[in-house]
């Protein structure tokens, strides 16, 4: 078990809003292992983003976390303090955000910034801090690193920035990455650099990586295993290769219809929708949070809470009641459960 | 506007035409520096025929957007001409054009009034035009409501109570009221989740189909652009470098920037990887346009003449190119 880079268990996180308690993340469960590519997708407002914050202690003053584990290479962290979770962040664990330019600082060099976290947390001198900005700098393919050490974010362009974003993640060689939409704000040709880049890093340096998007077709490419998160709870988990070759949720399902694909999906056909809106998640909430939206639902779906269980491949874990019926649709054709 | 009118029903040609359009802006480097010109569109010829799609692709800083108000005439170009229902637009007021060409923009959050009603915003165009009919402005905006399925009851509603797909619907509703002849959507659903993004493009398809509009479409999301697009224009440093017939540019795409868009584009395909476009880290700055070829500093397959010598258009009437990999091979187009 010593791969096990991140264990999460139970994980809830609530916010106090002025109509109740907003139930943003509602008992999600998941590991990382070395080396190992976790992507969270879902839709605006699903608690992905609040799920990595929970794991990096990085949400909002307000904010409620529970959780029965929250394991960093074996390390708990739900009950440490500031001053030690202080320690492991940007350290053991780091993150990367969607927007380099409101992330980075911009009254302090590249330089200054890629070095403070590495003299934060080891006892090395300026120099050696230096000399391991150059490498990494060069390391994500940004030319000239030298000069670049002495400019601000503003002089560089997003693409760069968000290279410097990754370097920055790297500089303390952490065990675990967490990356929420890191290429969301940037052009398609950009956005395949980068992941290529981030995987590749990942690979050589041996990271667990979690990588929040909602993007299906990054998902694809990337994941070793997929989590789908919707309304706060995960409702499908498998390898990527079973989420889109049979998936057993009938929101995944429809998530990959809606998608048009090139070469497959014919010019001008309907491309596939999802009806209804996102339940709200304030107050208590009982049965499926996808009910309300799903062609397939009965009567007992309503009926009590639906629990995550094994269905479709192996190792696919499922929150539907009738995923054996759905999953039995899809491995035959994925596009007949178009909704 | 009757004048207008008849124009619209009797021409048949090209809806917009621009011809070698050029826009540079001055941007100033600072108290003592000189300003530099930004060329952000330099030298574009696009054509717009009756019932096509055409998408406009290319990375940011392209000039796509500036392309595009220059079409709507909210921008006059600083040298060449753009011919609206084949007449001039410089001759043209504001008015007319908006007569039509109509825009839907890519955030529906900022680009509908927070304090005028839902009605309000999709009966503005008849305002503007001095309909001359306004005891029917109530009931054609709710019929326009009902063809882009926006609840009647909204009527009154405010745009802070509608949600980013519901807004949109009201762009493209404000956008079709006065019947345009080509609307102009500039990432219509980039704002949008995945689930509202199909809906509005299945919307635009079947508007499309039932109004007979014609569309130009930007975007940067390739599988939106080849479900929707019958010709695609690739933009890259303010020129069109490659248009083909959608199908042709996506089976065999040409030039070598629209071969490493095409490779960028992650379809959901697991096992598949992310593929390694070599572009390097050079990036496309409208301020430094290189020499000869202006993508030669990322092209995998630079020549030694691409960093000196600009290449001329080649191709034929339904696809062109700018590449000296097809210097030979191909005919010229025929000169404007």
């Amino acid at each position: 078990m010593s791969d096990r880079v991140l264990t999460v268990e139970d994980l809830k996180v609530s916010l106090p809003v002025p109509a109740g308690k907003l139930r943003a993340v509602q008992g999600v469960s998941f590991h990382v292992d070395r080396g190992e590519t976790l992507c969270i997708v879902g839709e605006s407002g699903c608690g992905k983003t609040l799920t990595a914050l929970a794991v990096m202690d990085l949400l909002p003053s307000k904010a409620r976390r529970l959780a029965t584990r929250l394991e960093l290479e074996g390390k708990e962290l739900s009950d440490i303090g500031e001053r030690a979770i202080a320690d492991i962040r940007g350290n053991r664990m780091a993150m990367i955000f969607q927007e380099p330019m409101t992330s980075l600082n911009p009254a302090y060099t590249i330089g200054n910034q890629l070095e403070e976290a590495l003299l934060r947390h080891r006892r090395i001198g300026r120099k050696q801090a230096r000399e391991r900005a150059l490498y990494l700098l060069d390391r994500v393919g940004i030319p000239s690193a030298e000069i670049r050490l002495k400019q601000y974010p503003h002089q560089l362009s997003g693409g760069l920035r968000q290279r410097v974003m990754i370097a920055m993640a790297l500089m303390c060689g952490p065990a675990l990455i967490l990356a929420d939409e890191p290429t969301t704000a940037l052009d398609v040709t950009i956005q395949a650099q980068i992941l290529h880049l981030l995987a590749e890093l990942q690979r050589e340096f041996a990271m667990g990586l979690v990588l929040i998007t909602h993007d299906l077709g990054i998902v694809a490419r990337i994941a070793t295993r997929v989590a789908v998160m919707y309304a706060g709870q995960i409702v499908e988990t498998g390898t990527a290769e079973a989420i889109f070759s049979a998936p057993a949720h009938p929101y995944t399902c429809g998530l990959l219809a809606c998608i048009p694909v090139p070469g497959k999906t014919q010019r001008g056909h309907k491309l596939g929708t999802i009806p209804g809106m996102v339940p709200s998640l304030i107050g208590d909430k009982h049965g499926c949070r996808f009910a309300g939206r799903c062609p397939f639902v009965i009567a007992a779906c309503g009926e009590s809470e639906v629990l995550l269980e094994a269905g479709g491949g192996p190792g696919q874990l499922v929150r539907c009641i009738r995923h054996t019926e759905i999953a039995g649709l899809t491995a035959r054709s994925p596009e007949a459960v178009a909704l | 506007m009757s004048a207008l009118t008849t124009s619209k029903a009797v021409y048949t040609g090209p809806i917009v035409e621009a011809r070698r359009i050029v826009r540079s802006f001055s941007v100033s480097r600072g108290l003592f520096k000189r300003a530099r010109t930004l060329r952000a569109v330099d030298g574009v010829n696009l054509s717009i025929r009756p019932g096509e799609v055409v998408a406009l692709v290319g990375e940011s800083g392209s000039g796509k957007t500036t392309l595009a108000r220059m079409l709507l005439g909210l921008l006059p170009p600083s040298s060449g001409e753009i011919r609206i229902g084949g007449q001039a637009s410089a001759t043209l007021a504001r008015r007319q054009i908006a007569a039509l060409v109509q825009p839907v923009f890519q955030d529906p959050y900022s680009s509908l009034n927070p304090r005028k009603s839902i009605g309000s915003i999709i009966a503005l165009p008849l305002r503007a035009q001095q309909d001359e009919e306004p005891a029917t402005w109530r009931s054609r905006v709710e019929e326009m409501m009902d063809r882009v399925g926006l609840a009647r009851r909204l009527y009154d509603n405010f745009p802070s109570q509608l949600s980013g797909g519901q807004r949109q619907r009201v762009a493209i509703a404000r956008a079709l009221i006065n019947q345009p002849r080509l609307v102009i959507c500039d990432e219509p659903t980039s704002a949008l989740d995945v689930s509202v993004q199909s809906q509005i493009l299945n919307l635009l398809e079947d508007l499309r189909r039932d109004m007979g509009l014609t569309y130009l479409l930007i975007s940067h999301n390739l599988a939106v652009v080849e479900h929707m697009a019958t010709r695609v224009a690739v933009m890259y440093l303010g020129r069109i470098v490659e248009e083909a017939e959608t199908a042709a540019l996506f089976h065999a795409p040409k030039h070598p920037y629209s071969q490493a868009l095409l490779q960028s584009v992650l379809t959901p395909e697991p096992g598949l990887g992310v593929p390694d476009t070599q572009l390097g880290a050079a990036y496309p700055d409208p301020l430094a346009i290189p020499s000869g070829c202006r993508f030669h500093p990322r092209c995998v397959r630079v020549m030694p003449r691409c960093r000196t010598e600009v290449p001329p258009p080649v191709g034929m009437s339904t696809a062109m190119v700018e590449c000296h990999l097809y210097d030979t091979p191909f005919q010229p187009k025929a000169p404007a």
